[in-house]
């Protein structure tokens, strides 16, 4: 992704086209172009982040703007470290980003490669398997808690109807090793449809003359698709993986529609913790702690993780 | 030809793209009963909504619609007799309920919110956008690359992690729970896809245009308004939709930032209560509206999907 740009860049600019254009310079004409989206970035996006930095070093209270601010120094960010509670919240997102990256990616890419097939009508049940993901999560969160209704919900009557399994027992909300199911189920019943195009995509990009040597060799399917198919669809599969798990490291809406992080605290996401934090307890202070140390997490993994995908890319 | 050959091009047989075929058309028929479900939710009656088992059959009813946009109290049948006549077709779905309407409800106010911010912010994004896309792709702009990466990175935050800092920055411009704040912070998360996507389009458009018009004794700013633009008005199209479907659905920034005045549709649908409990006809019915445009644009959008969803990263 990244190489791609260095080449963009490289290819889109061959020879500066140096003139004076009334008065401003190709160069000025840049800046005068790129400058409001910079300037508006760091008014809404570098400014707050300044100021979020600032406050994670102080007591600050959000609903009590006029007590005397105290510098905590890095209080906050010990306290953050060796709190039960963040690092339990931790691990159940990393259980979700686990769990939903797993079974969006096998599905996803199992529906892409039979779809490559290209039988008769693909790309009308490819459009219409695409839909789930264009829908907002809040609404989808908020009418599959209607589904999973244990007396009066489609789902639990279709798994019972299945199982024979009383519907009343099927508490897929309430239920502590139900609920974090129910939400890979939504997460994951809304974005396979995401990672099942970008395989396609991928699949797609393959050259045909490939498979036709493959053939001309002998090779079997099982070989072929082993040795071609996968790693050639390989960057594509973790461009998913990475979108993906960056939406998923931060995932907030279906949860806090689905179960608010109940019951007990057996859903709270990273994201639910810090609302609370910051929205109910109003610890602004601390939970600014807790944003900045998420932000670099999702920064610093990003990052690791372009790196590895560029270098599957150059194999 | 056996039935697991990889590739279309190697000509898999006839059976092996019959099995496919079924796969998929399962997995899209199930994949889309919760979207039918709403939709039918939406013209069930409240008792019909909850009955159990799920009722597939039912007599049709525009009472969620009709509790959707109205206020409604519940009245004695004797006050309700001794009211004249109804007027119109939702006085009376309520008046079968022994229930008067009391006046209109916040959904419309909410959805009209819903449609300012995200028109507003996509017109800001995809304006700010072009100009920046057209900057990176046109001119030797230093530190480029750092540049790209940082507006792509202000994705990566999370949005409540944001919002805390730009709720108190708000709190003193006087911007909170107004449609203004609401446009700038949508235009500002927007933007990064619009400059990476539209960036993507530009650099198909030959450089040779431009400067075919410049030597025809054109400015730079005339050359990219006459001969840029119109050629990359499809990609400026399909960028105003990404941004739109966006700004449309998110819902974090829109729940934890609004409260009242600028409240948009999607933290709205949730709160709407009936008479013991969520109005599920009600919420389908908000809910079948609020889909409607996506569906359509989703329609639209087919073949340039992938490229929005992976910020230009993919092309198709």
């Amino acid at each position: 992704m990244l190489n791609r740009t260095a080449e963009n860049v490289a290819r889109a600019t061959p020879e500066p086209l140096a003139r004076k254009v009334r008065g401003i310079s190709d160069k000025g004409l840049a800046w005068l172009f790129i400058s409001p989206t910079i300037l508006l970035l760091l008014a809404i996006n570098i400014f707050p982040l300044f100021w979020a930095i600032y406050l994670s070093f102080t007591n600050y209270r959000a609903n009590r703007p006029n007590e005397v601010v105290k510098n905590l120094g890095l209080a906050n960010y010990q306290r953050i470290l060796g709190d039960q509670d963040i690092w339990i919240a931790m691990q159940t997102t990393a259980h979700f980003v686990f769990w939903t990256i797993m079974l969006q990616t096998l599905i996803g890419f199992t529906l892409a490669w039979l779809i490559d097939r290209k039988f008769r009508g693909h790309a009308f049940w490819t459009t219409l398997i695409l839909v789930p993901m264009m829908l907002s999560p809040a609404v989808v969160g908020n009418f599959w808690r209607f589904l999973y209704e244990p007396q009066i919900g489609l789902f639990s009557y279709v798994i019972s109807f299945v199982s024979g399994i009383p519907p009343t027992s099927i508490q897929m909300l309430s239920n502590v090793s139900l609920a974090p199911w129910s939400i890979i189920i939504v997460d994951t019943w809304m974005w396979t449809p995401y990672v099942m195009l970008i395989c396609l995509a991928g699949l797609r990009s393959i050259p045909e003359y490939i498979y036709e040597a493959a053939e001309v060799d002998r090779a079997s399917n099982w070989r072929q698709f082993w040795s071609i198919t996968l790693p050639m669809a390989l960057p594509f599969i973790m461009l998913a993986v990475l979108f993906r798990g960056i939406e998923n490291f931060k995932m907030f809406d279906m949860v806090n529609l689905l179960t608010g992080g109940g019951p007990g605290s057996t859903t709270e996401v990273a994201s639910i913790t810090l609302k609370r934090q910051a929205f109910e307890s109003w610890r602004t202070g601390y939970s600014s702690a807790f944003a900045i140390i998420l932000f670099v997490a999702v920064f610093g993994l990003a990052n690791i993780y372009v790196k590895a995908l560029n270098k599957v890319k150059q194999r | 030809m056996s039935l697991t050959t990889a590739h279309s091009v190697v000509a898999p047989s006839a059976n092996s793209k019959r099995i496919a075929g079924a796969i998929i058309i399962a997995y899209a028929l199930i994949s889309i009963v919760p979207l039918l479900w709403i939709f039918a939710t939406s013209f069930k009656t409240p008792p019909d909504s909850i009955a159990y088992p799920p009722k597939i059959v039912f007599q049709p009813s525009i009472e969620g619609y009709c509790n959707l946009f109205t206020t409604r109290t519940r009245q004695t049948p004797e006050y309700i007799n001794s009211l004249g006549p109804a007027t119109g077709f939702c006085d009376e779905t309520v008046r079968k309920r022994n229930m008067v309407i009391a006046g209109p409800s916040n959904f419309l106010p909410r959805f009209v919110n819903s449609l300012i911010i995200a028109f507003g912010s996509t017109f800001c994004a995809v304006f700010l956008g072009t100009l920046s896309a057209y900057g990176f792709s046109r001119f030797k702009v230093p530190l480029a690359d750092d540049l790209l990466f940082f507006i792509l990175s202000t994705r990566f935050m999370p949005p409540i992690a944001v919002a805390i800092p730009i709720y108190l920055m708000y709190r003193e411009l006087g911007l909170s729970d107004t449609a203004l704040g609401m446009i700038l912070l949508y235009t500002a998360v927007n933007v990064s896809l619009a400059v990476w996507l539209l960036k993507g389009f530009i650099d198909e458009i030959p450089r040779e245009y431009e400067e075919a018009a410049m030597i025809d004794g054109y400015t730079r700013l005339q050359a990219f308004w006459r001969t840029v633009l119109p050629q990359a008005t499809t990609g400026i199209a399909a960028t105003a939709i990404f941004c739109l479907i966006f700004a449309w659905n998110e819902y974090a920034f829109a729940a934890l930032l609004t409260s009242g005045s600028a409240q948009t549709a999607p933290p709205f649908i949730p709160t709407i209560i009936g008479e013991g409990g969520q109005d599920w006809p009600a919420v389908a019915a908000g809910t079948t509206i609020f889909l409607v445009p996506i569906l359509v644009f989703t329609i639209l959008l087919r073949k340039q999907l992938l490229r929005g969803i992976t910020f230009g990263a993919v092309r198709k």
